[in-house]
């Protein structure tokens, strides 16, 4: 029967596929049993074997290049080296320990071999997470190996999952948690994989039901009908069609320009955004380069990755955001303890400002980077709160040769303050996601938490105008690279607010072109007042929803 | 024991394709066979992960052993196996 979970859209689009379970991983109990050697071989010998034979059986639906691999992946469940290095193990320690140990072993020699090993490890660490739930008697744990077009259904996905999803398999994915800038939802729209989170029942879903997800207003149809999945199509058809003609740099009808940028937090990144028909980088999250790094990296380390970060983009801007990090991204080399609230504790400028050293290494590589590429590259700080902050930095920033120079504006502090903060510098940056936190004192992670979170929410715009009030004082320009910036309604009122670009995932930046271009400034400022006259957040989206041009909210 | 050492003639080394040739004649010889690096602590050689594991790369020695009765021309057929460029067949 047809019924409809309401998520919360983070990626837009809309999937139509059978749903596929990803299980919460299951770790060995802390105070696992030790049975006797006899009866742990058995049974760790008929763990991998359930998992092998599970494997098969979707390699026996696969075809081609899918079988092969799952082919592979049930010989790794039956090899010996692993089968009976886990029963080795079980001389003191319960089986599934034991299994786990053993995998762990494989796991640290493939990871130290490096390259195609390494891709190897987490094939292994699949296999031996899926023999652990096996010898427990819990069901599979984490991404199943795929053998067709689906909708990944899950608690929440780790980082590492999300960024190894085959984008040709994974249709949409919906998950029961996360939040409107959870992890998920930030690297679904990387990937442009349609998505809805926070929705509520969808565990409940059994494997291969069909599902139809819509990524835009976070809709999840269980068992759709066809009428249903017709209406969808037909939308992205309309979207097809009109985005077709959509192209080049951003501005508003009347021709106001609003640079469109990428969000992007590597090489990879890097180089699938320069390929797109967008202006620059808004937002270079630069941590990838520290947190698994167990020793500072050098000058000439940094460089050569900054490097490869830029030359994919030739003349266009690229804003670097400097080290990030703090107690709930913690640094091997750079570890400044334990905090009881690490979103409100020493992070972004704040360890720089510990530990200036790592700062000015980051700032050395960047300018050797730009000289190398001629790229027109900007820095910004994180954590911004005060404008003698600002001032330090840049002077440090400017001390190293570097051009351009900038603040994010995600402390309302510093975005009620932005008439100074943005005196001391060339630009601000609003970071939404921070921002709306801090403002609605709700942290991000928190799923639960998600409509304190919502960028519609009027005291937030009332932030950002007060913001961007600030920069157009002192005739500084002002982004914003949250999530906020790649809805296309929201795009037309932080235009309206004065923000002059808007930095999100590639995916997004044809429809905020489009949305752009079908609204005159005056427009966008008068959408930009129902907004903020709004009493709460539902009734400022649909205020702006009702007054904006159809040929847009068709689409959406 | 008897032991030969041999040097891996597969141009991309002792994994993938190559690997699973190399167990898969193990198998079929139907008796234990150990590797490991010269100077290592022989294993089991019927282990795609443990041949993996090894990581040895194109020109890398490997010592095979094996006890069986017909050791000479088991460890033969495996170490003119692994001379060739498997990859490349």
């Amino acid at each position: 029967m047809a019924a409809v979970i309401q998520g919360i859209g983070v990626s837009g689009g809309s999937a139509f596929a059978p749903a596929v379970l990803v299980g919460d991983p299951v770790r060995p109990p802390a105070d696992e049993q030790v049975v006797d050697s006899d009866t742990a071989a058995s049974r760790i010998r008929e763990a991998f074997e359930e998992v092998a034979v599970e494997i098969d059986r979707r390699a026996a639906r696969a075809t081609d290049s899918g079988a092969e691999i799952l082919k592979a992946t049930a010989m790794l469940a039956r090899d010996p080296g692993l089968i009976e290095g886990a029963i080795a193990e079980t001389g003191s320690v319960g089986p599934a320990t034991a299994i786990d140990r053993a995998t762990q072993g494989y796991v640290d020699q493939f990871e130290q071999l490096g390259g195609y090993f390494a891709e190897r490890a987490t094939d292994v660490r699949d296999v031996g997470n899926r023999a652990i739930a096996a010898v427990l008697g819990e069901p599979s744990p984490g991404v199943p190996a795929l053998d067709g077009e689906c909708v990944l259904i899950a608690r929440d996905l780790a980082p590492a999952e999300t960024a190894t999803l085959d984008r040709s398999k994974v249709a949409g994915i919906v998950t029961e948690e996360g939040g409107r800038t959870s992890h998920t939802a930030i690297l679904a729209a990387q990937m442009g994989i349609p998505a809805a989170v926070k929705a509520r029942g969808c565990l409940e879903l059994e494997d291969g039901t069909p599902v139809l997800v819509d990524g835009d207003t976070g809709q999840v149809h269980v068992d759709p009908t066809g009428e249903q999945v017709e209406r969808l199509r037909k939308r992205a058809e309309r979207r097809t069609a009109a985005l077709a003609d959509s192209h080049g740099p951003g501005s508003t009808k009347d021709g106001k320009a609003v640079a469109l940028l990428a969000n992007i937090g590597g090489v990879e990144d890097a180089v699938a955004a320069g390929q797109e028909d967008l202006e620059g980088v808004g937002l270079f999250r630069t941590e990838f380069v520290f947190l698994n790094a167990s020793e500072a990296p050098t000058v000439a380390e940094q460089a050569e990755i900054y490097r490869q970060v830029f030359e994919p983009f030739g003349g266009r801007r690229v804003v670097v955001r400097t080290l990030d990090a703090g107690a709930d991204k913690p640094l091997a080399f750079a570890d400044l303890g334990a905090e009881e609230n690490p979103a409100l504790g020493r992070r972004g400028l704040r360890l720089s400002a510990e530990r200036p050293d790592l700062l000015d290494a980051q700032l050395e590589a960047l300018a050797i980077a730009a000289a190398d590429t001629g790229a027109d590259v900007r820095v910004m700080a994180p954590m911004v709160a005060l404008t003698e902050e600002a001032a330090w930095f840049a002077r440090r920033v400017r001390e190293n040769g570097l051009k351009s120079v900038g603040v994010m504006i995600e402390v309302p502090g510093a975005a009620l303050r932005a008439r100074h903060v943005l005196e001391e510098v060339d630009f601000g940056s609003l970071g939404t996601n921070d921002l709306a936190q801090y403002t609605m004192a709700a942290d991000r992670m928190q799923g639960e938490l998600a409509d304190l979170l919502d960028p519609w929410q009027p005291a937030l715009l009332d932030v950002v105008a007060t913001a961007c009030e600030g920069a157009a004082v002192n005739g500084k320009p002002m982004g914003v690279c949250g999530e906020s910036a790649g809805d296309p309604l929201l795009a037309l009122v932080l235009t309206g607010l004065g923000v002059t670009s808007l930095s999100m995932a590639p995916s997004k930046v044809a429809m905020v072109r489009y949305a752009l271009s079908q609204h005159t400034f005056a427009q966008c400022q008068r959408l930009a007042y129902v907004a903020r006259s709004a009493r709460t957040a539902q009734e400022a989206r649909e205020a702006v929803l009702a007054g904006a041009a159809s040929a847009v909210t068709v689409l959406l | 024991m008897t032991t030969r050492t041999v040097a891996i003639g597969s141009s991309v080394g002792l994994h993938a394709r190559p690997a699973a040739l190399f167990v898969e004649a193990v198998n079929k010889a139907g008796v234990p066979v150990t590797i490991c690096k010269p100077g290592g602590d022989p294993r089991p050689a019927n282990s795609m992960l443990t041949i993996m594991a090894l990581g040895a790369k194109h020109g890398d020695e490997v010592v095979l052993g094996c006890e069986a009765d017909n050791a000479d021309a088991v460890l033969d057929e495996l170490v003119a196996l692994l001379e060739r460029d498997l990859d490349a067949e």
